[in-house]
């Protein structure tokens, strides 16, 4: 269904496309993903598992995981949470372990392009994007790499103004940072971005990318910046593959990119703040908001950002946890009961909450298995997410030349991912391009901003943990 | 080594400030005119509604300081209402007969003026009627945030916080 009324975003009449679902017309807007049109007709499974034929349905949104799998003109494994709908396309239900194409034109030797820039930067979010701008400003040729089909990363979903320092963007929408940046990079003479082009390996010499599908090309950069991201974490209990278990970024994708409304009523798990924010986008996008469990005994994110939530009457049930859930193609009910603080739940304390969305907001890793394919130093680094690269303070691996910036280095907020991009960045200006004194201000500043934001009580873990990996 | 177990302060357990933790703005300062009152009681990186005060009445430590309001110098303008990025700052005015008025943050379908909405409190419950009086949409919003101005009894002013359409 798709909203029609929302009070931050207006979703334009575009042109319709039409293509087929097991044989159904299924219209689709022009710039929209198959999932999205998918879910807009109701439609959220969209294969089932290899084993035990399961049903699956979307659960990121933004490619990184393998939920949303589909047969497309007899394509086996499409991810169709990042795949445009076009005109005619055949969509297909993929059922178990698929048959791989046998013939591949596009690899044969001498067909491939290849690309020699400056600066390779590996996602197109708010760290890709500023490093790219940044360095292009210096006077290097960038080539931006995403494998969605818009730029932005995840800062064109975000609804709510940003915190931090006036100086800086706070005050103002992620939404609108995020256009405005992506605007700069389009305009910028020196940077060539490329969307729906995944990275598939990374070499001592040459990156390779693939583009829609279809199109195979070398790029030979001489520095590159890896700004990849995260990807959302999963929980476990009963039935958590069920269509209709989201991430909350996932959910957060198909409303405020696609305009499309993910269910009625959902129940959130985990009350950081992308579980308080996206919940409070949820109730804007005109979704029922039943509850939003947290299993620790505190809310983790900002408090302010839980007052809102409060204020409309959104119970957050600290010291609780989602037991399993009950459905028999899709979410239709989920348990929730109050922990005793010993591994066990309260007894009597078990509620049902009838929603047709669970949407799990329980953590972010960050997406490092470009840097481990390069054979950067990686880390362990349980507050920053995951592995994360050990790095200098200028972003630069334990690879020459190879740089990481954003949520790929440890999982912040977006205001740290392009005070990181603008390091790495100008770094990378100063090394190849025709940068100086500018771009060594630029560090010099950048570094300062950081360190006052990561300064108050909330960041004590990840200043440690930071330290550790070389910052 | 056995860690103590610690007390969890109410707002960090539940999300909503008890009345006692809230600095409200003395009550004859009320009935002069409108007045401002920060529901922010945590440390974090976050400085707008300094920043954007035209009288510098919104004091700091630093970018991560809890902010103050200097009751004497705000005008009860609502420039940080509008500006603060957590929606967590209400003007207050007791100035009129027979009621006060609450300019809070909002950011959803905005009602009529004149239009009779439920007046919540902090959880969300409703504990009156009231009467919108006066709207300021995002457009004409010096932060981007829409704010609308309710008419609610004198003796719910330290309560009322939101507001839900009724219809």
């Amino acid at each position: 269904m798709r909203i029609d009324d929302h009070p931050i975003l207006s979703f334009p009449e575009t042109d319709t496309v039409t293509f087929t679902y097991e044989g159904k017309e299924i219209a689709a807007k022009k710039g929209e993903t198959i999932a999205a049109a998918l879910h807009n007709e109701g439609i959220i499974e969209l294969r089932r598992s290899g084993d035990k034929q399961r049903p699956r349905g979307l659960f990121c949104a933004i490619g990184k995981c393998s939920s949303c799998l589909m047969k497309v003109d007899g394509v086996p494994n499409v991810r169709t949470c990042i795949t445009m709908a076009s005109e005619g396309m055949r969509v297909e239900k993929q059922n178990g372990f698929p048959e791989l194409p046998r013939e591949v034109n596009d690899l044969k030797p001498g067909s491939i392009d290849t690309a020699e820039p400056d600066l390779l930067v590996v996602g197109g979010g708010p760290a890709g994007l500023k490093s790219g701008l940044v360095a292009a400003e210096a006077g290097a040729d960038v080539i931006i790499v995403d494998e969605n089909p818009f730029l932005g990363g995840q800062l064109i979903k975000q609804t709510h103004k940003f915190f931090g320092s006036s100086e800086q963007e706070a005050g103002i929408r992620g939404v609108d940072i995020g256009e405005e940046l992506v605007e700069r990079v389009e305009r910028h003479k020196n940077i060539k971005s490329m969307t729906s082009t995944s990275s598939v390996g990374i070499y001592e010499d040459t990156v390779g990318v693939y583009k829609n599908m279809s199109h195979f090309q070398k790029i030979n950069p001489r520095k590159t910046i890896i700004a990849t991201g995260a990807t959302e974490d999963m929980i476990t209990f009963p039935n958590n593959d069920l269509p209709g278990i989201y991430g909350a970024g996932g959910v957060q994708t198909l409303m405020n990119v696609y305009g499309v409304k993910p269910g009625e009523k959902v129940v959130m798990v985990g009350a950081g703040n992308v579980g308080l924010i996206v919940s409070y986008q949820l109730l804007q996008a005109g979704v029922d908001v039943e509850a939003i469990v947290e299993i620790a005994p505190r809310i983790g994110g900002y408090f302010v950002h839980a007052a809102k939530l409060r204020r409309f009457g959104v119970p957050i049930l600290t010291g609780h946890r989602v037991l399993e859930v009950e459905g028999k193609e899709r979410v239709e009910k989920v348990k929730v009961a109050e922990t005793n603080g010993s591994g066990g739940i309260v007894q009597g304390s078990v509620v049902d909450y009838e929603v047709d969305i669970l949407a799990l907001a329980v953590g972010l890793s960050p997406s490092y298995k470009l840097l481990g394919h390069a054979g950067c130093e990686l880390q362990f680094q349980p507050q920053l997410g995951g592995y994360v690269p050990t790095r200098n303070e200028r972003m630069e691996t334990t690879v020459g030349g190879l740089y990481v910036a954003g949520d790929a280095a440890g999982i912040e907020e977006a205001t740290s991912a392009l005070l990181e991009g603008t390091i790495a960045g100008a770094d990378v200006g100063l090394k190849i391009g025709e940068g100086g004194k500018a771009e060594e201000d630029l560090i010099n500043d950048s570094q300062e901003k950081l360190s006052r934001l990561r300064a108050g009580p909330f960041y004590r873990d990840l200043r440690e943990s930071l330290k550790e990996v070389g910052v | 080594m056995k860690r103590r177990k610690e007390e969890i302060p109410l707002w960090q357990s539940k999300g909503y400030l008890p009345a006692e933790r809230v600095n409200l703005p003395p009550g004859e300062r009320m009935l002069e005119g409108p007045v401002a009152v920060i529901e922010c009681p945590q440390r974090i990186p976050c400085d707008p509604c300094e920043e954007s005060c035209p009288v510098g009445a919104i004091h700091m430590e630093d970018i991560n300081g809890v902010p103050t309001v200097d009751t004497e110098k705000c005008t009860g303008c609502s420039i940080c209402v509008e500006n603060c990025p957590g929606l967590a700052i209400f003007t207050l005015d007791c100035s009129m007969e027979g009621g006060c008025e609450v300019t809070l943050p909002y950011e959803f379908k905005l009602p009529e003026i004149g239009e009779e909405v439920s007046a919540l409190n902090r959880k969300g419950e409703e504990v009156t009627k009231a009467r919108v009086k006066k709207i300021k949409t995002k457009e004409n919003s010096s932060g981007d945030t829409s704010t609308v101005t309710i008419e609610i009894p004198e003796e719910y002013v330290k309560e009322v916080r939101n507001i839900r359409r009724m219809k």
